[in-house]
């Protein structure tokens, strides 16, 4: 594995009685592209909001580029380079499409907003969102929601990408084309790590597959034969078949 | 004629309700803070005008330079200082702060000024007046207040929609867990809008102090008119809350006119029957 960009160390975190995060170690390399399975309630989520701080561990420590961000405020963390897409979609409704792009950019850019202009038509562009560039926010349908979700993350500029059931309620051709998306992100340096149930995208995107189960990781390796191994089998059946 | 007269006094006075009521709105709107504190830092503001007239001998017109500024900084110290800490999922902790502050921004004016009520002097503009025929005529001064309220309310309009700064507002208003996620610092950014907001609470509080007199005790009844102009006119409208102020103040110049202890009385009623008629007010904002 190349330099990792980003290392959680012994990262532990309970809700009450429930355990979702148990003493977890877990490394992305610069340029990896890193998928992340488990059942619901394994500790997915939870595991982005301690990456991008909105959650924070109870032990442990987050490195991110070398540096030791487990107490840095969650806007510090975008501006360092770490954006996450969320699974319900979550933008900002009485702003357009455009403008969610715009803040996105310039705030978590640190950049003037004409400086973004172009980038962020070049995004919506991307994300197949440009006939919508001014329409509100609030009044897109789920696909579209989805899709200003993971622009607005990228127009941060992120070196992680965290991606939170991206596939989710996706048609089959619409999935390739996120998985093309994903790919086509990754070629320009920016590191992923890829939360999905859908897991024929997942494995057609990522290096690397971890599961996690129960707050720890049962399995780790290259995503076909991870997949393969009985353990992880026994518990993927039943999540495949809902997909 | 007379009525008309009434209804264009109305109107104007409307202008300087409408500013009470701006900073309000942008604050509710950008942090949903209610600050019950709003009327006395008018008066605060109206104060601080004094004192640079008096050290200065400056007119109160030009004394707004100085104090805008000293008002938006006080607003930013504030923020950070004080509120910020009191923000969360409970609307309760900033309205017990703010309300605490108010009583601590009068009881402090009046060991400074005494209870005595002062007045702001403005010179020969306060008995200027244009003649629109027919016996019509209205105050420069009156004039000049109303076209103040209309460009702070319209630069407001184009800071919240045409500004980074207003899409910051207006992001973190929207979530502002999300906006964080997004490189927004709330903490900076309430900072920003509660100093905007004392800025034209500023403006505000100097034109009251030239249009009538004033003491460290008439804060509160200035929050309750600002509050009434944001309601009339719909939360989260900046025209809308401009409109509200004119309908305000026209009820008050009307209730006036029959009978002068109907004053305050008619501009209640006119908030009540707004409230019982669209208790959204006049111009809601389209939610997201």
């Amino acid at each position: 594995m190349t330099m990792p960009i980003l290392s959680l160390q012994k990262i532990s975190k309970r809700f009450g009685a429930v355990v979702v995060a148990d003493g977890i170690d877990l490394t992305l390399g610069e340029g990896e592209a890193l998928g992340v399975i488990g059942p619901n309630g394994a500790g997915k989520t939870t595991l982005f909001g301690i990456i991008t701080g909105t959650v924070a561990p109870d032990s442990g420590r987050v490195l991110f580029a070398g540096e030791d961000v487990t107490r840095a405020a969650p806007e510090r963390r975008c501006r360092m380079g770490i954006a996450r897409s969320f699974q319900i979609p979550q933008p900002f409704g009485g702003m357009t499409v455009f403008e969610n792009l715009v803040v996105a950019a310039a705030f978590g850019g640190g950049k003037r907003e004409r400086d973004v202009y172009p980038r962020c038509a070049e995004l919506l562009d991307q994300c197949g969102l440009a006939d919508k560039a001014n329409r509100r926010a609030g009044s897109l349908a789920l696909l579209d929601r989805k899709r200003l979700e993971l622009a607005r993350a990228l127009a941060t500029e992120p070196r992680v990408l965290l991606l939170d059931e991206v596939a989710g309620g996706l048609i089959e051709h619409e999935t390739a084309a996120l998985v093309a998306l994903v790919k086509d992100v990754r070629a320009r340096g920016v590191s992923i790590i890829w939360i999905e149930h859908i897991v024929h995208a997942l494995i057609a995107a990522v290096d690397r597959l971890v599961v996690l189960h129960g707050g720890a990781l049962i399995a780790e390796g290259l995503p076909a034969e991870v997949i393969r191994r009985p353990q992880v089998a026994e518990i993927y059946m039943g999540i495949e078949a809902d997909a | 004629m007379q009525w008309l007269n009434t209804i264009l006094q109305g109107i104007l006075l409307g202008g300087l309700y409408a500013m009470f009521a701006a900073g309000l709105s942008l604050i509710f709107g950008v942090m949903r803070l209610v600050n019950i504190a709003h009327g006395d830092l008018i008066v605060l503001a109206a104060y601080i005008a004094l004192v640079t007239v008096q050290a200065l001998g400056v007119n109160p017109l030009v004394a707004l330079i100085i104090v805008v500024p000293a008002m938006a900084g006080i607003g930013y110290a504030l923020q950070r200082g004080l509120l910020n800490r009191t923000l969360g999922d409970d609307l309760l902790p900033p309205l017990l702060v703010t309300f605490g502050l108010s009583v601590i921004i009068q009881n402090g004016l009046l060991e400074l000024f005494t209870a005595d009520s002062v007045k702001l002097n403005a010179g020969a503009i306060e008995i200027a007046s244009i003649q629109l025929g027919g016996g019509l005529a209205v105050g420069t001064l009156p004039l000049l207040q109303f076209g103040l309220a209309v460009a702070v309310i319209g630069g407001l309009q184009w800071l919240f929609y045409r500004t980074a700064l207003g899409r910051a507002f207006r992001a973190t208003s929207d979530d502002q867990s999300v906006a964080q996620l997004m490189g927004l610092n709330n903490a900076h950014i309430f900072g920003l809008a509660m100093a905007i907001s004392l800025a034209v609470v500023a403006v505000a509080g100097v034109l009251l102090a030239v249009r009538a007199n004033f003491d460290p005790s008439i804060g509160p009844a200035r929050l309750i008119f600002g509050f009434e102009a944001v309601i009339i006119g719909g939360l989260g409208s900046l025209w809308g809350t401009l409109v509200g102020g004119i309908i305000l103040g026209v009820a008050q110049a009307i209730g006036a006119q029959l009978d002068p202890g109907w004053n305050l009385l008619a501009g209640h009623l006119a908030f009540l029957l707004v409230l019982a008629l669209k208790p959204e007010g006049l111009f809601p904002k389209v939610q997201g």
